[in-house]
């Protein structure tokens, strides 16, 4: 007897729920009316591309379709691992990578500490102002800008270096393979400077004004203040930067390389991305470039995990 | 009040100093591109122009704006970013609405299944062989859809949402106010900054985009203004086809330009919007990557 009233109330409690959760759907249609289409189109345009995925692992034939094509397993991936032509690029991709993390990641950081440094409002806010505008305009222009300038015929960089006597004949940069990298490198980060150094700045700005209070009356001067109590202050937000960096790795500014690259600097400027546009919408060889795509990010999951992990044990800044 | 040393003095000038390389680098690769693309083209080609047009004339820009090849690539490029902002900035703040009420049923779930698709991307074939299976390729659609919605600019959107208090919307709905009438004239008007912000990025993007151009359609009548200029920048005889085109047109024009300055007066012309509405902008702009960074 009592066992059933229990059980009945039981039921009924679970009954009730169960209700109440399908009127909160029903009362909530329009709430989930908005949200689902948002769904629907990640569903469509990135859960179906990572499906397509398998094609990495299979003979694909336009024909067949992607279900149908005949497995081959890690054939492509054998085959972009052993190609030479891969070996060169990776080179290239991890080459101007690991300059673009010694000059261009660290350049910011130091335009944003000396900006806070600047004394006269108005010529720092003319200095913020003209730094951001490379970042609005396309790489198409601003590379354009660049060969503009580099060009050995008119080039106005050129004209200065032979007229000072810097050199006897114009250089022609862009075909030279063991400067573009610099050049790459260089153009990213006039490009990139004043606009990634919002978010230092923004840090720079949290700065608990009482510690360089403290390190003044200790003696502290100004690059001291710098160096020992704003740094130290955005180191987090450096670290965040830092492991989002590692982990873009293998990325490589397509936009720009399309722009800059020419037959005659071509060893040296394919990258990766450049790599798969090529061999796959360019060769048609679908399996084979989506298989070079597939490893290259998870290359970069590996080390956004990897590099967040070792920032949180060393650190203590993660971004998970 | 602040006695300043001398080394303090020191450092200020050094940093002034490096502060005027830094703009004067950033500001000298389009002052002479604009120097260019005023000069007269042969003369041009002679060298020697630094600072200022030595032989000034308009005869760039009025070739470049005779010809209609170049008017259809700007209409591509000012539907799409019309268009695409708009699609994005509406579809993006409707889901980011939903998402951002804590009442929402499955919203954990949504959450993980929408943050998976930061971590990782399908790649460009299989985007490619989607697109085509859909139809899109060699469509004006395939410039605006695939960028309709992003997880990213919704997260910022829905932290910005979020802090409008729930009891805003509590009172509204007992007032009778459904979900997208709260949305449409309740939430939307309070938000307006973050939405200016997301739809600038936006606008941006869509007015520099080339590569899904590139990638993914072939037709002449799609291509936006930057993949115009792509295949002028990166190879000579395009500019050289271009400038014998306009020639036949006004030939009395085409003996004061040349290839080369042409190509100036173009990229000039194509940056000339965005630097004139930048200024304005600017303060939207800098606080749309502060809401962004704050939150992730």
């Amino acid at each position: 007897m009592e066992r059933t009233l229990e059980a009945g109330r039981l039921a009924s409690a679970s009954e009730m729920k169960a209700s109440g959760r399908r009127s909160r759907w029903k009362s909530q249609f329009a709430l989930q009316s908005m949200v689902w289409p948002g769904l629907l189109f990640l569903l469509v345009f990135s859960y179906v591309p990572m499906y397509g995925i398998l094609i990495a692992f299979k003979k694909y034939d336009l024909f067949l379709g992607i279900m149908d094509s005949p497995w081959a397993g890690l054939t492509y991936f054998r085959e972009f691992v052993t190609d030479p032509n891969f070996q060169n690029v990776l080179r290239n991709t991890l080459a101007m990578n690991l300059l673009a993390l010694l000059l261009s990641f660290p350049a910011p950081i130091l335009f944003a500490l000396l900006l806070n440094e600047l004394t006269a409002g108005r010529f720092k806010r003319f200095v913020q102002t003209v730094s951001y505008v490379p970042h609005f305009v396309s790489w198409v222009i601003f590379g354009g800008l660049i060969l503009t300038v580099l060009s050995p015929s008119n080039g106005v960089l050129n004209l200065l270096l032979v007229k000072l006597h810097v050199v006897e004949e114009p250089i022609n940069f862009m075909a030279k393979p063991e400067l573009f990298w610099f050049i790459m490198v260089g153009a990213e980060m006039l490009k990139g400077i004043g606009w990634g150094a919002i978010i230092y700045i923004a840090a720079i700005a949290g700065v608990d004004p009482e510690l360089h209070e403290a390190a003044k009356i200790d003696g502290a001067g100004r690059f001291q203040r710098m160096r020992y109590v704003t740094v130290p202050s955005i180191m987090g937000t450096i670290v965040i930067m830092l492991i989002f960096a590692v982990s873009a790795i293998l990325n490589t500014g397509f936009e720009q390389i399309m722009v800059m690259q020419n037959p005659l600097n071509l060893d040296v400027s394919e990258t990766i991305d450049t790599y798969v546009y090529k061999v796959g919408l360019g060769q048609m060889r679908y399996s084979y470039s989506t298989a070079v795509g597939l490893a290259k990010s998870l290359v970069a999951l590996i080390l956004l995990f990897g590099a967040n992990y070792v920032s949180r044990k060393l650190s203590d800044n993660s971004l998970f | 009040m602040n006695i300043r040393s001398r080394g303090d003095k020191w450092f200020d000038a050094m940093n002034v100093c490096i502060m005027l390389v830094v703009v004067a680098l950033t500001i000298a690769p389009f002052w002479f591109a604009l120097v260019g693309s005023f000069n007269q083209g042969l003369d041009y080609m002679r060298g020697g122009i630094y600072f200022w047009p030595r032989t000034f004339t308009l005869s760039n820009y009025k070739t470049v704006f005779a010809d209609h090849t170049i008017y259809h690539a700007f209409f591509v490029t000012i539907s799409r970013t019309l268009a695409g902002t708009a699609l994005h900035v509406a579809f993006t703040a409707l889901v980011a609405y939903g998402m951002s009420r804590k009442a929402l049923a499955g919203r954990n779930a949504y959450l993980v299944i929408m943050l998976f698709t930061m971590f990782f991307y399908g790649g460009l074939i299989p985007n490619y062989l989607l697109y085509k299976e859909l139809g899109l390729l060699n469509h004006f659609l395939v410039l605006i859809i695939p960028t309709m919605f992003s997880v990213w600019d919704m997260i910022i959107m829905m932290s910005f949402f979020r802090s409008i208090p729930e009891q805003i919307i509590e009172s509204a709905k007992i007032d009778g106010a459904g979900e997208y009438r709260i949305f449409l004239q309740l939430i939307l008007p309070l938000t307006k900054p973050v939405l200016a912000a997301i739809a600038l990025f936006s606008g941006v993007y869509h007015w520099n985009a080339y590569t899904d151009a590139l990638m993914f359609t072939t037709k002449d009548a799609l291509e936006p203004v930057q993949l115009f200029l792509m295949r002028i920048v990166t190879d000579s005889s395009e500019a050289m086809k271009f400038g014998e085109q306009a020639a036949s047109v006004m030939p009395e024009e085409a003996k004061q330009i040349s290839p080369e300055t042409l190509k100036l007066a173009m990229m000039m012309a194509t940056t000339a919007p965005i630097l004139v509405i930048y200024p304005f902008l600017q303060k939207y702009f800098v606080k749309g990557v502060l809401i962004g960074s704050v939150k992730g």
